[in-house]
C-alpha cells in the first residue's frame, strides 16, 4: 500500500491538533533519555575498570561473597589456578578506594588505585614503581600528565604518566599501576586489611585458545581449587560490583513505567482523535476507504508525533545534560537515544492500536443517515 | 440498459422490540443516463432506498443489482471497493474535508484507488472544478467556500472516478431556492453530458423537473411512476 497523502496533510495544515500531545511526549522523551542516561552514566561510571578487561573470567577467593575488596588469592591457590584445564593467560588483580591530594587542587580526587599485570583495553603494559596511567575522569579533577598525586592519609605518591578512557571503578578515577606499587598504597593506608607479597584480591584468567574444554571454563577452575575459588565471567562479575545490579533494576523499572505513560497518553489522544473523527470516517468509508486504511493513517500520524517528539525531547535532553554540572553521572549514549526512540515507537503503535476497534466499527451508513 | 435494478428490496429496522419496516417490496429500475427524482415526505425510506442501491446498507430481503453485479451478496470489503469504483454519493450535508482545498477533496477519490496524485489526476480534478464553475477556487479550503461552492466541490468528488450511477441525497436542501434551482440545473446538465445515471432524492416537488421521471416513495412502498415536465 501506497503510503496515504491524508494523515500527513492533516498534519501539516492542522497542527494545532497535535501539538499538546508532541509537547507532552517530548517531555517525557527527555524524562526517559534523563533517567536512560542517568542508568548508563552510573553503570559505565560503576564499571569501567572491568568491562576494561579483556580475559574470559574473573577468579575471587570462595569467601569474598564476589567482592574484590574482601577477596584475597594467595600465590599457591594461584599456582592450583594456573595448573587448571584451558586455563591461558593469568593475571593478578587488586583495587583500593582512597581519596587523593592533586597538585593545585584544593579538593581530594576520588581515585581507585588498581594493581594489575594483564593490561586491561586502552592500558599500556605495568610501569615502573610509583608510576601510573589514571582513567580519563581525573583530568576533570585537576589531574595532568607529570602530576604527582599523593593517594590516601599516607600520602603515598603515584605519577601520572598518561590516560586512558572509560575504565573508571564504582564512580571513582582509576589509576593503574603495577601490583608492587598497589600493594605500596593498600598496606600504607589500609594497614587493617594489608596484602603479604604475592598476594592479589582476584585474578583474570584467559582462556587457553588450544586446548578444548571439558565444561565451562568457570566451573573447571572452582573444581581445580575444590571451592576454595568462586569465579564468574566477566560479565557476571560486572554485575556482582555493588549496587550496580540494584540501580539497574530500579531505574529499568521507572524507565518502563514512564513508557507505559508514554502508551496511555498516545491511547487517549489518538481515542479523543477518532471521536472527533468519526463523522470524517464515515464519510470516507461511504466513499470507498477501508478500515485498514484509515487505521493505518492513525498509526502513520502516532509514529510521526512519536518522531518529533523524540526529536525535541533529544534536543532537550542534550541542552540539559551541557547545562548541568560535570559531577552528574550522565551519559547520553547512542545506544540510549535508539532504545528511548524504539520504546516510544512501540508505545505509539500500542497505544495508537487502542483506537482500530472504533475505527472499524464507523459505519460507512453513518454519513448519509438524516442530517449527519 | 439498467444500470440499477431492485427487485422487492425490504428493509426492516430493528429498534428495541419494535421493527420499522423502511423500505417494503421496493422495485426500480434506472436506466443509463436515466435521471430519477424520489419524492417522498420525511421518513418515508428514501435515504434508506439510496444506501442500499448505493451499497451502504445490506438489504433484508431482495436483489440488488448494479451494473450487472449482484451486490446483495457482497461482503464488507467487497462493497467498500464497490463503492469506491461504481457509484458517487453527494449527501445532504456537505461532508467535505476540512482541511483539504477543493482541488484535493476531489483527488481524495483517486488516493483511496491507490492513485498516486500525478498529473493525469490533477489535470482531471480541475477540469472537473472548472467544469463545475469552480475553476477559481481549486486551492480553497472548504471553510473559504460558500454552501452552494462546497456542494458544487461535492459533486465533483461524486464524479470524478467517472460511477455509471450517482445518488443524491437532498442535495440542495441546505441552500436557498435559487441557489438550489442553480445546483440542480448544473447536475442535470452533467449528468447529462457524461451519460451517467442518477437518483435524486427530495421532498421538495419543484426539484422533479431536472428529473426525467419521478418515483413517489410513501412509507416505505414506491408508488405510481410519474414522467417529468
Ligand atoms: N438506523 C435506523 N434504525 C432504526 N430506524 C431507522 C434507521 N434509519 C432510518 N430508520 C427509520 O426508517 C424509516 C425511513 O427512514 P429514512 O431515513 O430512509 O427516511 P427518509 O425518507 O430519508 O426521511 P428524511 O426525509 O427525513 O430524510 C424512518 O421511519 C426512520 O425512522
Ligand atoms: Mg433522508
Amino acid at each position: 500500500m501506497r503510503l496515504p497523502r491524508l494523515p500527513f496533510r492533516e498534519l501539516r495544515r492542522q497542527p494545532s491538533r497535535f501539538v499538546v500531545a508532541t509537547v507532552v511526549l517530548a517531555f517525557l522523551a527527555t524524562l526517559l533519555l534523563f533517567l536512560g542516561g542517568l542508568l548508563d552514566g552510573l553503570y559505565l561510571g560503576s564499571t569501567g575498570a572491568i568491562r576494561a578487561q579483556r580475559s574470559d573470567a574473573i577468579v575471587f577467593s570462595s569467601s569474598a561473597r564476589d567482592s574484590f575488596l574482601r577477596s584475597r588469592i594467595t600465590p599457591e591457590l594461584r599456582a592450583e589456578i594456573e595448573a587448571a584445564e584451558g586455563v591461558g593467560e593469568v593475571g593478578g588483580l587488586g583495587f583500593v578506594l582512597l581519596g587523593a591530594q592533586v597538585p593545585g587542587e584544593t579538593e581530594l580526587a576520588d581515585v581507585a588505585v588498581a594493581g594489575y599485570e594483564v593490561p586491561p583495553a586502552g592500558v599500556p603494559t605495568p610501569g615502573p614503581d610509583g608510576q601510573g596511567v589514571a582513567d580519563s575522569r581525573l583530568e576533570d579533577q585537576g589531574v595532568q600528565v607529570g602530576d604527582t598525586i599523593l593517594v590516601g592519609p599516607a600520602e603515598t605518591p603515584i605519577t601520572i604518566t598518561g590516560f586512558v578512557d572509560d575504565t573508571a571503578y564504582l564512580q571513582q578515577g582509576t589509576v593503574w599501576v603495577n601490583l608492587a606499587t598497589w600493594r605500596a598504597v593498600q598496606n600504607a593506608n589500609r594497614p587493617d586489611s594489608a596484602v603479604a607479597d604475592g598476594v592479589v584480591q582476584a585474578l583474570v584468567v584467559t582462556r587457553d585458545a588450544a586446548t578444548t574444554l571439558s565444561g565451562p571454563l568457570p566451573e573447571l577452575i572452582d573444581t581445580t581449587t575444590d571451592g576454595a575459588t568462586k569465579t564468574l565471567t566477566v560479565e557476571d562479575a560486572v554485575l556482582a560490583l555493588p549496587g550496580v545490579k540494584q540501580q539497574g533494576d530500579t531505574f529499568d523499572q521507572i524507565i518502563y513505567s514512564t513508557l507505559v505513560v508514554v502508551l496511555a497518553v498516545v491511547a487517549l489522544f489518538f481515542s479523543l482523535l477518532t471521536i472527533e473523527r468519526m463523522g470524517l470516517y464515515g464519510v470516507l468509508k461511504a466513499i470507498g476507504a477501508s478500515t485498514r486504511r484509515l487505521f493505518a493513517g492513525v498509526l502513520l500520524q502516532a509514529v510521526i508525533v512519536a518522531t518529533i517528539a523524540f526529536v525535541v525531547g533529544s534536543l532537550l535532553a542534550l541542552a540539559a545534560a551541557a547545562a548541568l554540572p560535570a559531577k552528574v553521572p550522565l551519559q547520553l549514549t547512542p545506544g540510549r537515544f535508539l532504545f528511548t526512540y524504539a520504546g516510544l515507537l512501540v508505545a505509539a503503535v500500542l497505544g495508537s492500536a487502542i483506537s482500530l476497534r472504533r475505527v472499524t466499527r464507523v459505519d460507512p451508513a453513518s454519513a448519509i443517515g438524516g442530517a449527519g | 440498459m439498467t444500470v440499477l435494478d431492485m427487485r422487492d428490496v425490504r428493509k426492516v429496522y430493528r429498534s428495541g422490540d419494535a421493527d420499522i419496516v423502511a423500505l417494503d417490496h421496493a422495485t426500480l429500475q434506472v436506466d443509463h443516463g436515466e435521471i430519477v427524482a424520489l419524492l417522498g415526505p420525511s421518513g418515508s425510506g428514501k435515504t434508506t432506498l439510496l444506501s442500499i442501491a448505493g451499497g451502504l446498507l445490506a438489504a433484508t430481503e431482495g436483489k440488488v443489482m448494479v451494473g450487472g453485479h449482484d451486490i446483495s451478496e457482497y461482503d464488507g470489503k467487497q462493497l467498500t471497493e464497490f463503492r469506491r469504483n461504481n457509484v458517487g454519493f453527494v449527501f445532504q450535508s456537505v461532508n467535505l474535508v476540512p482541511f483539504l482545498t477543493a482541488e484535493e477533496n476531489l483527488l481524495v477519490v483517486d488516493e483511496l484507488g491507490g492513485g498516486k496524485g500525478g498529473k493525469g489526476a490533477k489535470a482531471r480534478a480541475r477540469q472537473l472544478l472548472e467544469e463545475l464553475g469552480l475553476g477559481h477556487r481549486t486551492r480553497n479550503l472548504p471553510s473559504q467556500l460558500s454552501g452552494g461552492e462546497r456542494q458544487r466541490v461535492a459533486i465533483g468528488r461524486a464524479l470524478f472516478n467517472n460511477p455509471r450511477l450517482v445518488l443524491f441525497d437532498e442535495p440542495t436542501s441546505a441552500l436557498d431556492t435559487k441557489l438550489g434551482a442553480q445546483v440542480m440545473e448544473l447536475i442535470r446538465n452533467e449528468m447529462k453530458a457524461r451519460d451517467t445515471a442518477a437518483i435524486i432524492v427530495t421532498h421538495d416537488r419543484r426539484m422533479t423537473e431536472y428529473a426525467d421521471r419521478t418515483v413517489e416513495i410513501v412509507d416505505g412502498r414506491l408508488g405510481a411512476e410519474a414522467p417529468a415536465h
